[in-house]
């Protein structure tokens, strides 16, 4: 139904090239001048695209220092680093001897237990308290002692490794040391 | 938009505008003489009433964003504000609220009014397709509006949504951290949030103009499928449908004002009355009820990467159903084996929504007791799992293999048939003329 009309009669001759040019010369100009603007273009669009990228005062984030003695054996303290929580466990006895005798059960990311803390010592179990499913933040709870995601069901172990549920690998470890016996520097 | 143009300036102001900018000639031929099939019913309406919710959502938001602070120290307290001492804030949030809520009804609807009486198929797959970018948009759109609250449910919606980019292999990360501007969603994912918030619906107007355009160059599908074939066929649109439409919208708003006066929370979520904490995640966390059926079919997948691509694979699959579809036949009206399948895939899609407002391990069908005592049995993610299939098998088993082996009703020659001999559809020749004379 669309018009005949609407077609611009014009447009049959305005593209018709001299004979003795060959369109060689006018197809050059035609090239180079689209490249450059297709080069200005994405020029021009990556300042667009990359201002939604963290800005310097964010990736500036100073790392943190926690006092752990404050948290009670069979305790686990929940601390904000760099927006996200992270979960400073102190582990009894019982979740250590659990965490490292499924050492070698069957685990969609496998991990030995001594891999996931800090050389002597295994009581401080520390992990970024982010599902690694969507983001969500694990609640203490889930059949393996460790935690288990309200938003899609993922449990983890008393050693932060994936159990059950859809996340694809274990609660990420932040980088951190121990400036001494009781005081943990993260980041 | 297209066709011949029956529009006659009657006064002068009118004749001197046509020739320099010919608008209400434009208006004329697309609303009043725009000819409309004469047997359109009520599932048709929805169209109009879309286009309100569109408008009312436009200048509700606007008045809204007068008042709300996109910082995440002072989103909260904002609405709160507009809630509790801006004058009539409460009433305008609350339609904005609502009636975003009732746009998805209303595009649910409207959607599957195509689907059964097969408007996707040639000649209008364009705008079909132009439909599907309005539900794509309106999904960004209504997220970025929930998360703007920020309460615990707009911040762990954020999350979720934001982290679904961190199933792509390789690059998922660099793409998260860009979205959120951070390591964690916070206050640049607000601000941006708020600033495409606002936009969006602006582009779903554009889109929608597009579609108005797709749709007045074939013209309507009518409930029988059957193509118009002459004038007999058709009523201006002005005041049949003007009229028609105006009726279902009055209806629509009368919805609308029961939950904005009467039950403004029924539809939002308590934990959203509570500021965003990014150190707890509420016990239960689901989304809006017209997110629900997508977020079961994510939660059904076992596998992060495949459950992302089956949430989005469902939308995909209706950008694909002009080219699945093998029936000749537009309406299911004609074709009864295929209507029973239509009548599954909307009780699949109510129980997918079923199942995404509850616990992934709660008991459906309970078959026997655990040695604690808790039920066991059909769990909601393989209930999930069993719908997903059905779903998927509608759009890529189903439309496609049934056009070449069901049986078909023959439908009438004409769209005046039926009106004028209660289904007749052998009509003696001369019966056509003398139905256009009786009127």
């Amino acid at each position: 139904m669309v018009e005949a009309a609407n077609a611009n009669p014009m447009t049959q001759t305005v593209h018709d090239t001299p004979p003795e040019d060959h369109g060689s010369r006018r197809d050059f100009i035609h090239i180079a001048a689209l490249s450059a603007a297709g080069v200005g273009a994405v020029a021009v669009a990556w300042p667009f695209i990359d201002q939604m990228n963290p800005s310097a005062d964010t990736l500036a984030l100073a790392s943190i220092e926690y006092d752990v003695s404050k948290v009670m054996v069979g305790s686990r303290a929940v601390i904000k680093w760099r927006g996200k929580p992270v979960f400073v466990c102190h582990r009894t006895p019982k979740e250590i001897a659990d965490a490292v005798a499924d050492d070698h059960s069957p685990m969609r990311d496998p991990a030995t237990d001594a891999s996931r803390h800090k050389p002597g010592k295994p009581e401080w179990l520390i992990v970024i308290g982010v599902c690694t499913h969507l983001g969500c933040v694990p609640n203490k709870g889930g059949a393996y002692g460790g935690w288990l995601c309200p938003c899609h069901g993922s449990v983890y172990d008393t050693s932060g490794r994936i159990r059950a549920g859809p996340a694809p690998l274990n609660l990420f470890l932040p980088d951190y040391e121990f400036l001494s016996p009781t005081k943990v520097k993260i980041g | 938009m297209s066709g011949h143009s029956n529009y006659v300036p009657k006064t002068a102001i009118e004749r001197w505008l046509d020739v320099r900018l010919p608008i209400v000639r434009l208006a004329y031929d697309s609303a009043i003489d725009y000819p409309t099939p004469k047997n359109l019913n009520y599932w048709w309406t929805f169209g109009g009433i879309l286009a309100f919710c569109l408008v009312t959502q436009i200048l509700t938001g606007v008045v809204l964003a007068m008042h709300y602070v996109p910082n995440s120290d002072l989103a909260f307290n904002s609405v709160e504000h507009i809630m509790r001492d801006v004058d009539y804030g409460w009433l305008i949030r609350n339609i904005h609220a609502n009636c975003a809520s009732l746009f998805f009804l209303a595009v649910y609807i409207h959607i599957l009014r195509g689907l059964y009486y097969g408007s996707y198929k040639a000649p209008r797959e364009v705008l079909w397709l132009l439909g599907c970018v309005i539900y794509l948009l309106m999904m960004a759109t209504a997220f970025m509006g929930y998360v703007l609250p920020w309460g615990q449910m707009s911040y762990y919606g954020a999350v979720v949504i934001t982290s679904l980019f961190g199933a792509i292999p390789y690059v998922g990360n660099a793409i998260t951290t860009w979205l959120w501007g951070g390591f964690a969603v916070g206050n640049d994912t607000l601000n941006r949030f708020f600033a495409l918030h606002y936009l969006l619906p602006f582009m779903i107007a554009g889109v929608v103009g597009l579609h108005v355009w797709a749709l007045h160059v074939p013209g309507n599908n009518n409930p029988t499928g059957v193509s118009v074939k002459s004038k007999a066929d058709t009523v201006p649109f002005h005041p049949y449908y003007t009229v028609k439409d105006g009726f279902a919208i009055i209806v629509f708003m009368i919805l609308l004002a029961f939950y904005v006066f009467y039950a403004p929370n029924a539809l939002g979520d308590a934990n959203n009355s509570i500021p965003a904490n990014p150190l707890q995640t509420p016990a239960h966390i689901t989304p809006e009820w017209y997110f629900r059926p997508f977020y079961a079919m994510l939660r059904a997948v076992p596998n992060k990467l495949l459950g992302v691509l089956t949430m989005f694979g469902a939308v995909g699959l209706l950008f694909l159903t002009p080219w699945l579809d093998t029936s000749k036949l537009r309406s299911m009206r004609y074709r009864p084996t295929m209507r029973w399948f239509f009548v599954g895939f909307i009780v699949v899609a109510i129980a997918l929504g079923w199942c995404g407002s509850k616990e992934p391990a709660d008991v459906v069908i309970k078959l026997g007791t655990a040695p604690n005592g808790d039920a066991t049995g059909l769990s909601v993610t393989t209930f999930s799992q069993f719908l997903t299939v059905y779903y998927y098998a509608y759009f890529l088993v189903v439309l496609p293999l049934l056009g070449f082996t069901e049986k078909t009703l023959t439908p009438p020659e004409t769209i005046s048939t039926p009106v004028l001999y209660h289904g007749a559809s052998a009509m003696p020749a001369g019966a056509a003329a003398q139905a256009e004379k009786r009127g």
